[in-house]
């Protein structure tokens, strides 16, 4: 395997795991719209995420870092071709941040309402333009030879993309869901099941009607065929396996068959994709991939070493942070900090 | 207005911002680790206290510095991905390091130290504050090391029309990075301990909590002091060294047109005509520049004029003299609350010595609260002085800012993000402001975030644990 390989698979692994993390704290962040009947409840549910979603937003920072040192056009030209969607994105990501610190420092109604809503848009709207972002990528882009998104000519929303980003918030939060109930005690933990019940089987539709779209809107079935089918195969069989689970209330089975379906739905992306990493929609030979969008083979030696040596000690103090906050949580857990 | 223009409204507001929050964040984890420190080693619970007051600034301070933060890592592709396609090899290098080196150690720590006083062991939990004050510092260093290519390049080669790395030691053993990087961190310190002491102070005159006040401003103004000695004395070998690599950023912080005297005098103020390029007015130290240029009193410093023809000769037809009066008067406002600050701080050791500080006088601690704002104000000027100072590059002397802006983006949707994230900023701004007095007022011995005790219906151990904090 190049260095070239090996710094793609690292960022998209970099991309995937944020959403496994990330995905379940945006799932959270939608449900405090609908499931929590006090503030008790909406306590509970930000307690969850509470120790962990700092953490999990930086694989995303980590992920555009390596992007811009590996692979400065890719960075380039994503960040400034999708200006007005990173826009937002950061927008969403501000005001959600800030909430989860600022809700509980007072306790009057309107303060918490207006952090509530900035964590629940946040949530909601970072994942739908991720997603959008993502299949827009796979779809094609007018990229010139320049490596620029020319300004002209940009169709960045169409069905596709819209799709894809419906599809990724509902993915997410069927994840959140589960996440729930399997972090929390007592009715919350009951109710977000039940939700979860109901998510299930309209995530699976979005997906299935993705991966048809896909069909018509992108290359993947003739790049990657064989994957492709095996994929979606293999997610129909998780799904399943998901509802058998949860209507068995076996929380951590279907914590990690929902965390295998969000792992197996972005893996598919980035597998399609290689070896480019961004489609032209006007040539092929504008394509941008990791053979013309990559840094000097210097630098990726250095990076490399520097994340073979670090990488095992952050994935290891990041479990720890798990295994040590492994307890449900509960109202009395709540009122301790 | 221009995208080069929006683009550089953006960068300068928002890196402003974003290097309001940093400071505190690196600073104030130090203070509190330490305070954690005397608590685990004295056992005395007022320290625990103390960590505890203390960290609900940090807290709130924490929020708004990771989220200005993320905007940052972005604004480099978006606005100016001309200038992220030639330098992406060595200025993301370090981006990324730091996002998995200090970034993943600050976030990961600092949710297990908030939310594990009842989980961990009492020295475990103390380790976790300390690896965030690690981490912050770690940041810091990885991106100043990204902004010292910038004012210095080395350990590159330009190949293809990029800058590609050639040596990753040359990048982070930068002499930028070595000057620059402690006079930033000490700046840091520098701007808890004047935040700490300038709340004590308050609350020393309202006689709130006099003991644990008292406790908390003796810590804070000794690493005030400590810290603004250092800035200064790191400031000095900055300014050495900027004389030999930008000596025009030297000589515009000097408004000094035509090639000094030897020995050179240091102006303290001057009425500077960028038109006429001449001063209608100067006020004079004999030998000091050439003291703060060489250590010496003698010596002469290049002026503008020279610097411009040789640059000229070397790069080509342009202009090569960055904004002279907000480089000159920047630098002046540095030095000017760097100086206030030592002179401040120090009498407040003075007082802490002599065991004077029941009987200090209002004036002082007024003062002191007011001081808040010196180091704030520093720190932007520095960052004004360097960044301006650079003009009209980017990365000096191999891209211009002109030549990095996006080509791909419209002013428009520019004009857009910086209306909205500006106005956003200003609203978080007022935010924090509004909690910090608020967390001021709270008695370090009484928390309004305290719930009573519920009883837990689904857990039948029944442990009764009070909530004391
Ligand atoms: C000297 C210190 C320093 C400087 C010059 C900068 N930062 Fe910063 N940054 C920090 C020191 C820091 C910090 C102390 O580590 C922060 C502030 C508060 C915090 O939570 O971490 C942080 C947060 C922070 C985060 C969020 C990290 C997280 O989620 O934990 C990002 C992505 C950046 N920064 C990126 C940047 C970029 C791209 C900069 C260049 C313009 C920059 N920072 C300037
Ligand atoms: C955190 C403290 C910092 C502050 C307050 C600051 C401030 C500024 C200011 C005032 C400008 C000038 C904008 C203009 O020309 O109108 C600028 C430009 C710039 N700075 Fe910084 N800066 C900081 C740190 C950094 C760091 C750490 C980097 C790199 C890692 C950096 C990279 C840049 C770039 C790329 C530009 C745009 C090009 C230019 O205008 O020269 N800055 N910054
Ligand atoms: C008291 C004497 C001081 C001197 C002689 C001094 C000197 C300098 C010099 C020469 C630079 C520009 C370096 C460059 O462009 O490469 C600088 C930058 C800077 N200064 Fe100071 N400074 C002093 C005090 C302070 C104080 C009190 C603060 C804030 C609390 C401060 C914060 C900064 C910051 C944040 C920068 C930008 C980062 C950097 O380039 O290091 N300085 N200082």
């Amino acid at each position: 395997m190049s260095l070239n390989d090996l710094w793609f698979l690292l960022i998209s692994v970099l991309f995937v795991g944020f959403f496994f993390l990330e995905g379940f704290d945006f799932g959270v962040g939608m449900s405090l719209g609908f499931l929590p009947r006090n503030d008790t409840e909406k306590r509970m549910l930000i307690g969850t995420i509470g120790p962990f979603w700092d953490a999990n937003e930086v694989w995303l920072i980590t992920a555009v870092g390596a992007m811009f040192a590996a692979f400065p056009h890719w960075y380039s030209t994503l960040l400034s071709g999708y200006y007005l969607f990173f826009t937002f994105i950061l927008l969403g990501l501000i005001l959600r941040g800030v909430a989860f610190e600022f809700r509980h420092k007072m306790s009057s109604n309107g303060w918490k309402k207006t952090w509530d809503i900035s964590i629940m848009i946040g949530s909601l709207a970072t994942p739908f333009l991720m997603g959008m972002i993502l299949a827009g990528i796979v779809q094609g882009v007018p990229i010139g030879s320049d490596m620029n998104i020319a300004i002209e000519g940009r169709n960045l929303v169409n069905l596709f993309t819209v799709w894809a980003g419906l599809a990724v918030v509902m993915l997410c939060l069927l994840h959140g869901l589960v996440f729930i109930s399997l972090r929390t005690e007592g009715e919350l933990r009951e109710r977000s099941r039940k939700y979860a019940l109901i998510t299930l089987p309209i995530t699976a539709v979005f997906l299935a009607v993705l991966a048809l779209l896909a069909s018509i809107s992108t290359d993947l079935y003739t790049k990657r065929g064989g994957w492709l089918i095996a994929a979606i195969i293999l997610g129909a069989v998780i799904f399943v396996l998901a509802a058998l689970f949860l209507r068995k209330k076996l929380e951590k089975q279907s914590f990690i068959a929902t965390s295998l379906l969000v792992v197996l739905t972005f893996a598919t992306l980035f597998i399609g994709l290689f070896p480019r990493v961004m489609v032209s929609s006007l040539d092929s030979a504008f394509d941008l991939t990791i053979y013309n969008a990559v840094s000097g083979p210097y630098t990726l030696k250095s990076m490399t070493i520097v994340a073979v040596i670090f990488l095992p000690f952050v994935l290891g103090y990041q479990c720890w942070s798990y295994y040590v906050f492994r307890k449900r949580v509960s109202e009395k857990e709540l009122a301790e900090h | 207005m221009d995208v080069l223009d929006l683009a550089r409204i953006q960068f300068a507001t928002t890196t402003i911002l974003h290097f309001v929050f940093v400071p505190i964040s690196i600073g104030l984890s130090l203070m509190i680790a330490i305070m954690e420190t005397m608590y685990v080693v004295r056992k005395k619970e007022m320290y625990k206290k103390m960590a505890k007051f203390w960290g609900h600034f940090l807290l709130i301070n924490f929020a708004l510095g990771v989220v200005t933060g993320i905007l940052q890592e972005f604004q480099f592709g978006m606005n100016w991905s001309e200038f992220s396609r030639f330098v992406g090899d060595v200025f993301g290098t370090p981006l990324a390091i730091e996002a998995l080196l200090a970034f993943f150690l600050e976030s990961t720590f600092i949710g297990l130290w908030v939310f594990g006083w009842n989980k961990l062991p009492k020295k475990l939990h103390l380790m976790c504050i300390w690896l965030v004050a690690i981490g912050t510092m770690l940041s810091g260093f990885w991106i100043l090391t990204a902004n010292s290519f910038m004012q210095h390049p080395v350990g590159y080669e330009v190949i293809d029309g990029r800058a590609q790395m050639t040596d990753f030691w040359a990048v982070i053993t930068n002499g930028q990075v070595l000057w620059e990087f402690p006079h930033t961190i000490f700046a840091a310190f520098a701007t808890s301990g004047f935040l700490v002491a300038g709340i004590s102070a308050w609350k020393l005159l309202r006689k709130k909590d006099v003991e644990f006040f008292k406790s908390s401003f003796i810590t804070a103004v000794i690493i005030a002091g400590i810290s603004s000695m250092c800035v200064a004395m790191f400031g000095h070998g900055q300014a050495q060294y900027l004389v030999e690599t930008q000596p025009m950023k030297m000589a515009a912080s000097e408004a000094l047109w035509e090639t000094s005297d030897d020995p050179a005098p240091w102006t303290v103020f001057a009425l500077i005509d960028t038109e006429n390029q001449e001063n209608k007015f100067e006020l004079n130290i004999p030998y000091m520049l050439s003291f703060l240029s060489y250590n010496k009193f003698s010596g002469s410093v290049q002026g503008m004029n020279e610097l411009q023809a040789q640059y000229e000769e070397t790069y080509g037809p342009g202009d090569y003299i960055p904004p002279v009066r907000t480089t000159f008067w920047s630098f002046r406002i540095m030095v000017a609350s760097g100086t206030a600050m030592i002179l401040l701080s120090f009498y407040g050791i003075y007082l802490a010595m002599r065991k004077r500080l029941d009987q200090a006088r209002p004036w002082y601690l007024k003062l002191m609260l007011w001081s808040i704002a010196l180091p704030f104000i520093g720190n932007t000027a520095g960052w004004i002085m360097t960044e301006i100072g650079r003009q009209p590059w980017t990365v000096f002397g191999l891209l211009t800012i002109e030549d990095s802006v996006s080509t791909s983006v419209t002013s428009n949707q520019v004009l857009f993000s910086v209306i909205s994230f500006t106005s956003l900023y200003l609203i978080l701004l007022g935010v924090l402001a509004f909690l910090f007095v608020r967390e001021a007022r709270k008695s370090p011995y009484q928390d309004a975030n305290a719930i009573p005790t519920i009883e837990d219906p689904y857990t039948h151990q029944g442990r009764d644990r009070h909530v004391t904090e």
